[in-house]
This record gives structure tokens, sequence and C-alpha cells, in this order.
């Protein structure tokens, strides 16, 4: 639950749907935007969309991706035949994405290596390149603020520093002539009047879904109309009960590179089957401190000690149980980390770091019998692996909790140190990693 | 018992400082029926010493206007529910705090009620997905008004020895064991409030202990902000150092570094911002809370806490000494004795509630009532030691069942067999006897299904059904002393008594009693042994050769039969028992149930009328 980004054709889909309305039937936008992901059927689309086949067509990868053009990521003036085949290739295996570039296009910067899956296909849009601008809308601490400059495209540049701002205070919304006068004053005078109101519905289109972000680079702009050629969006998720209709069918993809393993996958199924929380983010499946933390706020804090004290490439994963998950789930997310991290053995062992700050009403005993249940089951290959459990936790009914597990290092023979409230909450952290540097 | 709270004319007092929410006499409402929070909040006041409950009545807008008890230390109290937030505010004049526990879908529009109303000052959000653009109109009304909100999407907060909003602090030997009872010198503020938990802990044992904490919730656009409450710290006296938890994401911090380059903050101030370890994730990630993620290079855990050090705050390494700089940082204030510590009063004694004493094993009572046949508490319904679904996987029947259920044993399959027989052949014997007779009077009357039964059932004695239990004891104390047939017949007429179970009105000797006829056969060829059944046979001979009708009749085989069935079962003094307890008694009376709900429905599908007797059948003998 938060601001989540939505992909273009999603958003581009919502404009066509509604932006007439919203602009008391000024502009209306044409739902010609089509996705293709890895299940699409591309050779029954021109039969169900025929301007595939009779338009010039842009093709673009819609992951939530930033700077496609500098990527070389956008085909542009393509026939379908050509958009598939592009398509084809584009998806055929792993590429790296860049997030910065010098002045001569070169990238700088390690990039993000992932699978392309989704792609946008929508009509090219003839346009001068000197008819592009810049437009988005941002939620801010005390409402929104909307930015604008009177050129766009790949070449934008540092918008922040050089884009008109209009900051406007929640619950208020500006009039067309506060907007000519704020933004668009390097707009030519006969184009201001149109601009101004696509960007007061827009607004008004933006407030009333509950978007995050919105921004529309480039917006071409001409004498007689206005045309959103390439969007990114995010939506603000807690919305979706007011907003949810508005916004039909969509999804929050994840962003691009981040492709979950098969674990991974396994515990975001888990966690969305219970209203508890369960969350896993395998970084170095070789890594040999591995972390099973209740609470969102702990699980950061262990992750951030290990890293402070130098650790970070030893640092296997990140995750976190919280929201009272019962025995069966903590059961199965204990499984799953301890079946990861006794995979592949390690000659200097290994770390299991059970954490957790005190909690306030999680029952710290019954949380713990389900991770109990795994420990036993995983005796052996615990002690073929050399793994050494750190626990540490406090709140209702610790002590009974932390005896349990006390005994069961005596009882599996895998060496379990265990600590309460007195200890500081991170300072298994150091007492496993100092040890063992 | 006494009420909670009177309905006094005082406005809410006027608090000396300004910067101060709360103080040992704030009364609050909590929104929405929260049976938990609210007795952890008065256990909190009555671990603190407070006069009066902190919760001064309950807005319940799904119920009506009533009172809800609660305890207060040893006491029970009662504490007003009202359905709206106007009426509790007209009662209470004096609360000017609200914790609204309402949903994220109604959170806002019941925020704005309650800021709407003037003597509300403070409301506390627990919601977590209150949607951002709400939250931001909620948060601006707030600001114009000049009241505070804290949250959304937290537990929040405590002043120690005054005030606990909700579930802050845990329970309350968290609360004893982190101080939290009495008040300290430090002032907390943080996101989280899981970690603001831990960090009473922290700052009990590394201080003097805690005056009040904050958690603003993990919300991208929190109602008031970290910085808001350290400078309202700023400006109470009592406060000495500051402590504060940030995290990756969002600006919120820098605001903080501005107020301490701008010396709007003079007081020692230690902070961590979490979310160092965001370096080492490949794509952006999103941690626990909706406001922790970093969008930019700015809003990153490092850059943070570097621009928070430059700026004077006193940042640890890690979060791993954390607690070492709040040692350090207090004892300095301790050695410029801006800080005096006080001896430490002796801790709280809040009762513990029977539930939580009895997990713990620290208390023992006898139970009220004992019961050894069934148990529905675990995973699956116990017949016995049998689980249900073992019943069924071994097809025990409802002989089995029975007989787990009355004898707490299992019989072998010749005996729940004939168990079931005993029940398919006593299970209806036409309209016109007594029992069918009542329900079908009682049904006709009108009456629904349970009380027709009963009308039906209440007639079963000695007349009538009753010979099933009377025939098994007779019969069997015959057989124990050694009578031949002929002397139990004789005595029996000497006492002038009638054999049970012998004589039916119309079959005889000569025209059998079919039911009569498949039990014995059955008995005759499965039983072990069948001594009762074979004197009561010896017994008929003698009685049939006074009069062909005084057969052994059916309720007179059931329960002979059933007698030497006991007793092949079990010890025979513990098969007397049963007999005695009226065991053969329920035996007829759970066959017969079958049948008067069968009268029961076919009157009510026949839709009969009232029954009325007719006149004419009566003999009307009035002196």
């Amino acid at each position: 639950m938060a601001q989540k980004a939505i992909r273009e054709a999603d958003g581009k889909r919502m404009l066509a749907r509604l932006f007439k309305e919203y602009s008391g039937g000024k502009f209306s936008i044409e739902d010609k935007y089509v996705t293709v992901g890895p299940d699409t059927d591309m050779a029954k689309l021109p039969t169900q969309h025929r301007w595939l086949t009779k338009d010039k067509l842009v093709v673009k990868p819609d992951q939530l991706i930033k700077r496609r053009g500098k990527n070389k990521l956008i085909l542009v003036g393509a026939n379908w035949e050509q958009a598939k085949k592009w398509i084809k290739e584009k998806s055929k295996g792993p590429i790296t994405i860049y997030g910065k570039f010098d002045a001569k296009g070169k990238p700088t910067d390690k990039g993000t290596t992932g699978q392309l899956t989704h792609f946008i296909v929508e009509p090219m849009v003839p346009h001068k390149e000197s008819d592009e601008c810049y437009v988005s809308i941002m939620s801010t601490k005390d409402g929104d603020a909307i930015l604008f400059y009177h050129q766009g495209g790949v070449n934008v540049g540092d918008v922040d520093a050089k884009a008109s701002r209009m900051d406007i205070a929640v619950g208020k919304f500006p009039t067309q002539a506060e907007i000519t006068k704020k933004l668009l004053g390097k707009v030519p005078a006969k184009r201001q009047k149109h601009v101004a109101a696509f960007i007061d519905a827009l607004f008004k289109f933006y407030a009333d879904l509950n978007f995050a972000y919105l921004e529309i680079n480039p917006i071409v702009v001409t004498e007689k109309t206005v045309m959103p050629l390439d969007l990114a969006a995010k939506l603000d998720s807690t919305g979706e009960f007011e907003s949810g209709r508005k916004w039909g069918d969509i999804s929050f993809p994840a962003p691009f590179g981040r492709n979950p393993s098969k674990e991974e996958a396994y515990i975001e199924e888990l966690d969305s089957q219970t209203g508890a929380s369960l969350k896993l983010t395998v970084l170095n499946p070789e890594g040999r401190v591995w972390t099973m933390v209740a609470g969102g706020g702990a699980s950061v804090i262990y992750a951030d000690t290990i890293t402070d004290l130098g650790f970070m490439n030893e640092m296997a994963n990140y995750g976190e149980y919280s929201g009272d998950p019962n025995e069966d789930f903590t059961y199965l997310y204990a499984k799953t980390i301890l079946d990861l991290m006794t995979r592949k053995k390690n000659p200097r062992g290994k770390f299991l770091l059970i954490g957790g700050g005190i909690a306030n009403f999680t029952d710290v005993a019954n949380t713990f019998k389900g991770i109990v249940k795994a420990l036993k089951e995983y005796q052996n290959k615990l002690q073929e692996n050399k793994v050494k459990i750190y626990v540490r936790r406090g709140g209702p009914n610790y002590q009974e909790g932390l005896k349990r597990m006390r005994e069961l290092g005596k009882e599996l023979g895998v060496p379990i140190e265990v600590f309460g409230p007195e200890t500081h909450m991170t300072k298994i952290v150091s007492m496993a990693l100092k040890g063992g540097k | 018992m006494a009420k909670a709270t009177k309905k006094t004319a005082a406005k809410p007092a006027a608090r000396k400082n300004s910067a101060e929410l709360f103080d040992r006499n704030t009364q609050s409402f909590i929104y929405n029926n929260q049976v938990n929070a609210t007795q952890r909040m008065l256990d909190f006041d009555y671990a603190s010493g407070r006069e009066t409950p902190s919760v001064a009545a309950i807005v319940n807008p799904t119920g009506g206007d009533s009172f809800s008890k609660f305890f207060f230390g040893r006491r029970e109290i009662l504490i007003p529910m009202y359905k709206t937030i106007d009426k509790a505010a007209k009662m209470h004049p004096n609360v000017d705090v609200m914790i609204n526990f309402a949903s994220f879908r109604s959170a806002a529009p019941s925020t704005e009620e309650a800021l709407d109303i003037p003597q509300i000052r403070t409301v506390i959000i627990i919601a977590e997905g209150v949607p951002e653009r709400r939250m931001k109109l909620v948060t601006a009304k707030a600001k114009s008004l000049g009241k505070m909100i804290i949250g959304p999407a937290t537990v929040g907060g405590i002043k120690a020895g005054c005030f606990k909003i909700g579930n802050t602090g845990g329970t309350i030997d968290n609360i004893v064991d982190s101080k939290l009872h009495r008040p300290g010198s430090v002032g907390f503020v943080s996101k989280s409030g899981g970690l603001s938990n831990e960090a009473y802990n922290i700052i009990a044992r590394n201080t003097d202990g805690l005056y009040e904490g904050i958690a603003i919730g993990g919300d991208m656009y929190p109602g008031s902000s970290l910085l808001d409450h350290l400078l309202r710290y700023e400006r109470i006296p009592e406060i000495k150092m500051l402590v504060c938890l940030g995290e990756v994401g969002g600006s919120g911090e820098y605001d903080i570094v501005d107020a301490l380059k701008t010396g709007k903050i003079t007081k020692p101030l230690v902070m961590w911002v979490t979310g160092t370890c965001s370096k080492a994730f490949k794509t952006e990630v999103q941690f626990g809370h909706a406001g922790a993620k970093a969008g930019s290079e700015a809003e990153t855990a490092d850059a943070k806490n570097a621009a928070l050090k430059k700026a004077g705050a006193i940042v640890p390494q890690s979060y791993d000494d954390y607690d070492q700089k709040i040692k350090a940082t207090y004892q300095e204030l301790v050695r410029k004795k801006i800080i005096k510590p006080k001896p430490e009063p002796p801790a709280p004694k809040v009762p513990m509630d029977y539930a939580k004493a009895v997990k713990e094993g620290v208390i023992r009572k006898p139970a009220n009532f004992i019961s050894t046949i069934s148990d529905d508490r675990g995973e699956e319904l116990m017949y016995g030691k049998m689980p249900i679904s073992e019943c069924f996987n071994k097809d025990i029947g409802i002989g089995g069942v029975l007989s787990i259920l009355w004898f707490k044993r299992q019989f072998p399959k010749y005996a729940t067999k004939f168990i079931e027989m005993t029940i398919m052949v006593t299970a209806d014997h036409g309209p016109a006897v007594s029992g069918a007779h009542n329900t079908i009077v009682t049904a006709r009357a009108g009456k629904d299904l349970i009380s027709s039964i009963v009308s039906g059932m209440l007639t079963i004695g000695p007349r009538f059904g009753g010979a099933v239990d009377g025939a098994a004891q007779m019969f069997s104390d015959a057989y124990d002393r050694g009578l031949t047939p002929q002397q139990f017949v004789d005595e029996k007429k000497k006492q002038g008594v009638n054999i049970q179970g012998i004589g039916h009105l119309i079959k005889s000797i000569h025209n059998p009693d079919m039911r009569v006829t498949v039990i014995k056969n059955y008995v005759k060829k499965n039983f072990k042994a069948t001594p009762l059944l074979d004197y009561a046979l010896e017994v008929e001979k003698v009685t049939t050769s006074k009069r062909d009708n005084l057969i052994l009749n059916v309720d007179g085989c059931i329960g002979i039969c059933f007698a030497d069935m006991l007793r092949n079962e079990m010890p025979k003094k513990e098969a007397d028992e049963y007999i005695k307890m009226g065991a053969l008694n329920g035996l007829f009376v759970l066959g017969r149930t079958i049948g008067m709900m069968g009268h029961y429905l076919d009157q009510k599908r026949l839709k009969q009328p009232l029954y009325r007797h007719p006149w004419d059948d009566i003999a009307y003998m009035i002196e």
C-alpha cells in the first residue's frame, strides 16, 4: 500500500476513457493503445485493432523503464510486421538498461539487467520536434505541484531546475488563467489557451483518480491541439476504494530487473493468502548471513547493521514476517529460508539471525512454534552447513519463546545463542559477524 | 460498580504549556469499540496512579448509546458508549483527544467530524491505508484550526505516567519494564510504532526514562511530522534530550537538519535514519512502510545521516551503537547537572488478567465442570479418543458413536449393530400410543417442533416405554438371586406386581410379534452368551402356560438383550450401574423421537387444524 507505478498503456487507456469528460468535451483521446505481453497472441491482434495494420506504429517496452529513448528502446514508424519482429527480438533474452548518460549518450552507470516482457504499441503521431513540451504533476507534502517546460522529449534534461513550477494546496484547483500565468510564459500566445485547458483537465483527472505522479514527456503542442506521447504515472494504491472503478483493470508491475525467483514468488503467494505480512528478497544466494526478522521496521535495521558492519556482500536476503502470521505460515516461511541457505555448503559456515524488536502484542512463543518446527526438520542440513543461529526477541510471552529456542539448541546439536530485551536489538549481528569475519 | 466519568461542565483545561498534548487528567474518546486497547489504556492509567481513567467514552457508530464494562485496577467501571462523536462531546466537555480506530475507509471523514468539534485538540489515526489525498485534506484542515493529528498508520504514542494512546507500549509488564509508568527526561519520536516500543526499552536502560514518545506512522504524508514533535519537545522544559529515528524515503529529516542549523532545536538530539542497506539492493525496494522508498539520492538513509551529523545531531555509526550514543548523551547531561537523577519509585502492581495468569501457569482453580466423553477444543472434534474423521473412516455407525458417548468404549460390530436394531424397532409404534398422540395434538395446536416432541416425550415413563428399563432390572435381579423361573413368577404374583416386559394386548404365542422374533434371532446368533434372554424365555414358558398372550414383549426383549450385551462387554457391576442410571430408557427415548418427529412433520404437512376432543367422547359426570 503506497504509491505504485502503472504501465504506460494502462495510464493512456484511462486518459482515453475519461479525458473527454474531465475536459468538458474539449479533448478526446482515441483508445489506440495495445499491450503486448508474454501471453498475447500477436497473430490475433489486428482483427481486434484494425489500425495496427493500417497506421505507422510506435513500439516501446512498457515496464516502468526510464530513458527508453537514450537506451534505444523506441521503435518509430514501423509497420505491424516490423513491430512484431522487433518485439520478438527485444524479448529474446536479458538486456541491460542504463539510468545515466553522458553528453555523448554513453551510459555512465552499471545499469540494471532484466527481461523485457511487456510492450506498448500505438500509432505514430507525426509532429515537429519543436512542438514537444514537458508536463508533470506530482504529489507534495501540502498538495501537488505542476511542472511545465516549453521543450520536451528525450533531451529535456533537468526539469527540476528549468521547468516552471506551480504549487497547488490540497483541495484547491487552479484556474486556466493562473495556469497560463504561472506555467505557460514561454508558450506562443496562440497556443496558450488550449494548453491551459489541457493542463486544467489533466489536473482534475489526476486529483480525482488518486494519482500520485503523472508525467507526459513529450506532450505535443500545436496551434490546434495537444497530444500526449509518452506517459509515466504512479497511483496511490490506497485510493482503490475511491477510484478503483475508474482505474479499470490495471496492474502494478514490479520494476524492471526485479524478476522474482521461484522462492520469492512463493513467499509473495503466501503473503497474499494471509492478512499478515511475509516478505523475502534474495540478495545473494551464496551469502553467509541469513535473516529471519519479525517486523517491517526491525528487518530494515538488521539489514542496515549487516551493511554498516561491512558485510553487505555476505548478506543473503532481506525479509520480514509481521502482523501475527499463524504457525503454518511461519513454518513455511522459515522452511523456505532454511532450504535456500543449506543448498550450497561454505567451509566457513553460515549464520542465521532470528531477530526482532519488542513486539507490541504478538505472542512470541506462538510465532516461534513454526520456526522451531522448521529448524527441527532441517537438523541434519543445518549441522552439515555449519549453521550458527542467533536469536533476539522481546514482547508478550517472550520468556517462554526464548526458553524453547534454548532447549531446541541442545536437542538439535546446532549452536543457538538466545537473547531477550536486555540485549540491544542488533547486538546479535556483531556477535555473529565479528566472530566470523 | 461506579460510573467512570461524571458529566462535568468544565471545558478542557487550558494546559499550562501549549506544547503539551496530554497530562495526568487528559481524557479521550475511543472511536470504534476497541475493547482490548481500551483496557490496556486503563491498566496503564492504574499503573501510573491516575485518578481518572484516560478513556471518558467510546464512540460506537454501529451501535446505540449504552455502557461497556472495564477494569480500573481491581475495580470494575462502566464506560459510556455513544453513537456519535457529537453526543459524546456534549456529554463530556472536558475531553480533548480522540483516538480514531476507524477503518481506512472511514478514518478521514470521522477525523474531519472530530476536528469540527471545538473541544477536540488532538486526533490520533490508527488505520493504515488512508488515501494520501484525503489525508492531506485532513492535515490541512487540522493545521488551519491549530489542531494536532498523529498518524495515520501508527500505534500512537505515550506520555510516561500520564497518557497512553491505544496499544502503544505493549503489555503492562513491558510498560513497567520500560518504566513508562513514570516520567523521565527524554523526548522520542519515530515513524515506526514497533521500533518505538524497542526504543522505549533502550531509553529506559540508558537514561532516566522517557518523558514522551510519539510514532507518527509510516505513511508518505503523516498528519504531523518528526519535526513537529521535536519542536514541541523543544518547548517542554522537562524534556532535556531528544531521540529520533528516521527512515529512508521522503524529506522530513531535512526539515530537522534546517531546524538544527537555524537553532530551532537546541537540545541534544540523538538521531539515526534507517535504511542504509538500500544500497545493497539492485532495484528500488519498498520496505515495510509506505513512505520508505528512496526516490532520489537525497532520500537515502546515508545522505540523511550525513546531513544530520553535519548539522549537529548526534548520529551513531549504525543502529548498533544507537544505545551507546543515547547513554553517553544522557551521562553528559547528568555530569553537567542539567539532569538530576531521581530515586526510582517502587514498581506498581497491576492485577493480571485471569486468562493471562492461566496461560502463564501462575494460578489454578478447581473446575466447576468435568467432562470425559468429548472435546471440541482441538483441531478436530473428538468423540472419546476418536477424531470425528476416524469415526467415518472406520464406519462405526450411529451404534458406534452411541457406544462411545454413552458407555465410553467402542463396542464391537455385533453390539453396535444390535444398538441400531433397537433404535429401528423402537422408532415408532403408530399414531395411537400416548407419545405420538401428544405430539400430534401439540403440533395441531400450532406449536413448534421442540414443543411438540417434548409434549410426546413427557409421556414416557412407567406405563409407556418404561418397560425396557423395568424388565432389564427385574429379570437380571431374579436371575442374579438364583430364582427359578417358577419361583420368580410366584414371587411377583405374591407381591401383586406385574412382571415388566411380559404380556401384549394383541400378540400371543400363536401370533408372535415380528419385532421380538427379529431381535431374538439376531441375539441368539451373534451374542457370545445370552443367560438373561435364556432365563426370560424360560419365564415366558411359565407365563404363557397360564395365558397365551403373556409373552415376552418387545420392550422386555430389548431390555433383557441389552443387559446381556452390556454384561458381555463390561464387568457385571458396571453394566448394572448403567441400567440403574436409566441408560435403557434412553434407548427408547432415542428411538421414539424419530417417530415423534415423523408425526409432527406429518401433521404440519397435512396442515391439520387445532384438535378438539368431541364432547360425546367424554362422559360428563358432575355430581
